[in-house]
C-alpha cells in the first residue's frame, strides 16, 4: 500500500457535494460508468462509489488513473476490490492505468452515496447516519423501528456492528458512522 | 546531504510505528476462534486487522522511504527479533481475556493520545496514516472500556483476574513515554510525537477508568524496557516463528 495525500475528493463531506463525475470528458466519464460494475465483495448492492471508495477517476496523456482510498486500515476487501478494477479496465480496452491509493483525507461514512444507504438498507443493513448528528439512531431495516440494541461492536466485518430490534426480534447489521 | 539524513530517521521511525502494530495486532490475533464467545471473537479478530493494517501503511511508507530497496514483507518477515523495535507492552503473551483487555485499555487509551498528536506531525504521510488509524482507535477503546468496567465491577473472580492483570503490566508502561536518541532528534524536527508530553493525561485517563472499575491503580518499583533499542522479552522469538514460518520456510511466496 502507498501512503500518499492528496486532495482530489470526489464527494465532499459538507453538504454542497462537489461531484467530479459532472465535470468529466466523454472517455473520462465512460469510465466512471464502467467502474460502477465494481462492488464491494462483502455488500455486493454497493458499488465503490456508493461505498465512497473511488475517489477519482482522471486522464493524464496517455493513461487513465484511478484513485481509491480504503475503508478500515485492514480491511481484507480492498485488495479485492483493486483486482477487479484492474479486471473490468483491462477487458474493457484500457489497459494503461494507474491506480493510487491515498489516505488523506481519510474515509468517512459522510462520503456514502444517499443512494447507496438506501441501496444498504434494502440489502438488510442499517445504513450510517451523519458523523456530525448530534444523535445516532439505528433503525431496524426490517420494521423499522427505532427500538434497537446493540449486541457487539463489531459484525462480520469491521464496519459492522450487530444490532437486534426490540420490536421484531430481527437481528441485523449496523454499518457504523466513522 | 541532510535530505536523505531526515528521510532514514524518519524510515526508522515509521518501522518502530509499524513493528509496534504489528506485534500488538499478531497477539489480539491469537484470540480468533479462541474467543469467550462468537461476538467477542469476531471483534477482536477485527481490531486484530485494524493494527496489522496500520502496520502496512507505516511498513508502506518506510518502503517508499526506502527507495525502493525494501518492500512492506521485508519489514515484516525478514528481520529478526534484534531489528524489531516494537515497545515491549505489545509482546506480551495475550494471558487471558482480563489480561488482553487490560493491556488493550492502556494502548487504547495510549494511542487515542498518540495518534492524535502524530496526526499533527509536519510530515504528511505519517499524519495521514495516524488520521486514519485515529478513527478506529475510538471504537477499540470504547470496547476495552466497557469491558474493563464490566469485568472489574463484575464477580469477584473477573475482579481479581483484572487487578492481577494490571499489577503484571504496570511496569510495562514506562517504556512507552519514553523517547530515545532517534525519537528526540525527529521530535525536534517536528516529525515525531513526544511522547513524555502524553503520559499526565494517560495517567488521569486511565485513573478515571479504574476507579469506576473499583481497580487499583497499582504501584510497582520494577520497570522493564529495550524494545526500542531491539532488546527483548524471550516472547518475541516464539511469536516471530510463526508470524515469519511461511515466508522463511518458502522464500518469496505469495497468496
Amino acid at each position: 500500500m502507498v501512503a500518499v495525500v492528496s486532495n482530489s475528493a470526489g464527494q465532499s463531506d459538507d453538504a454542497g457535494t462537489v461531484d467530479m463525475r459532472t465535470n468529466s470528458d466523454a472517455e473520462v466519464s465512460t469510465i466512471w460508468d464502467l467502474l460502477d460494475e465494481v462492488k464491494d465483495p462483502e455488500i455486493p448492492v454497493l458499488s465503490l462509489w456508493d461505498l465512497g471508495v473511488l475517489r477519482n477517476v482522471e486522464k493524464s496523456l496517455d493513461k487513465i488513473i484511478i484513485t481509491i482510498t480504503p475503508t478500515y486500515s485492514g480491511c481484507p476487501a480492498m485488495e479485492t476490490m483493486r483486482q477487479d478494477i484492474e479486471s473490468i479496465l483491462t477487458r474493457s480496452g484500457y489497459p494503461n492505468y494507474e491506480i493510487r491509493t491515498v489516505l488523506s483525507p481519510a474515509w468517512t461514512t459522510d462520503w456514502m452515496s444517499d443512494e447507496g444507504k438506501q441501496k444498504l438498507e434494502q440489502f438488510g443493513i442499517a445504513p450510517p447516519g451523519h458523523t456530525k448528528a448530534e444523535t445516532q439512531t439505528v433503525c431496524c431495516p426490517r420494521c423499522r423501528s427505532e427500538d434497537t440494541l446493540l449486541i457487539s461492536e463489531y459484525g462480520s466485518t469491521a464496519c459492522k456492528a450487530m444490532y437486534q430490534c426490540s420490536q421484531c426480534k430481527e437481528a441485523f447489521c449496523y454499518f457504523k458512522v466513522i | 546531504m541532510p535530505d536523505n539524513a531526515d528521510n532514514n530517521l524518519t524510515l526508522q521511525y515509521a518501522v518502530r510505528l509499524g513493528d509496534d502494530a504489528l506485534i500488538l495486532g499478531h497477539r489480539i490475533s491469537e484470540w480468533c476462534r479462541n474467543g469467550p464467545f462468537l461476538e467477542e471473537d469476531i471483534a477482536l479478530s477485527n481490531s486484530a486487522l485494524d493494527y496489522i493494517g496500520r502496520a502496512r501503511m507505516f511498513y508502506g511508507y518506510a518502503a517508499e522511504l526506502s527507495g525502493g530497496k525494501k518492500t512492506e514483507d521485508d519489514f515484516a518477515y525478514l528481520r529478526d527479533c534484534r531489528e524489531y523495535q516494537n515497545l515491549l507492552i505489545s509482546e506480551l503473551p495475550k494471558g487471558d481475556f482480563a489480561w488482553t483487555m487490560a493491556r488493550q485499555l492502556i494502548m487504547d487509551v495510549y494511542y487515542l493520545n498518540f495518534l492524535s498528536a502524530l496526526s499533527e506531525s509536519v510530515d504528511p504521510n505519517l499524519a495521514a496514516i495516524a488520521a486514519k488509524a485515529v478513527k478506529e482507535t475510538k471504537y477499540h477503546l470504547r470496547r476495552s472500556t466497557d469491558w474493563v468496567l464490566r469485568l472489574g465491577d463484575g464477580t469477584e473472580e473477573s475482579h481479581a483476574r483484572l487487578q492481577k492483570a494490571f499489577d503484571e503490566i504496570w511496569g510495562y508502561i514506562p517504556e512507552i513515554f519514553e523517547l530515545d536518541e532517534l525519537e528526540q532528534q525527529l521530535v525536534d524536527k517536528g516529525v515525531a510525537v513526544n511522547t513524555p508530553e502524553l503520559q499526565a493525561r494517560w495517567q488521569e485517563e486511565i485513573r478515571g477508568i479504574l476507579t469506576e472499575a473499583t481497580i487499583e491503580m497499582p504501584e510497582v518499583s520494577w520497570t522493564v524496557r529495550g524494545g526500542r533499542s531491539g532488546y527483548h522479552t524471550e516472547h518475541l522469538g516464539h511469536l516471530l516463528s510463526e508470524l515469519q514460518y511461511m515466508q522463511r520456510t518458502y522464500p518469496g511466496l505469495q497468496w
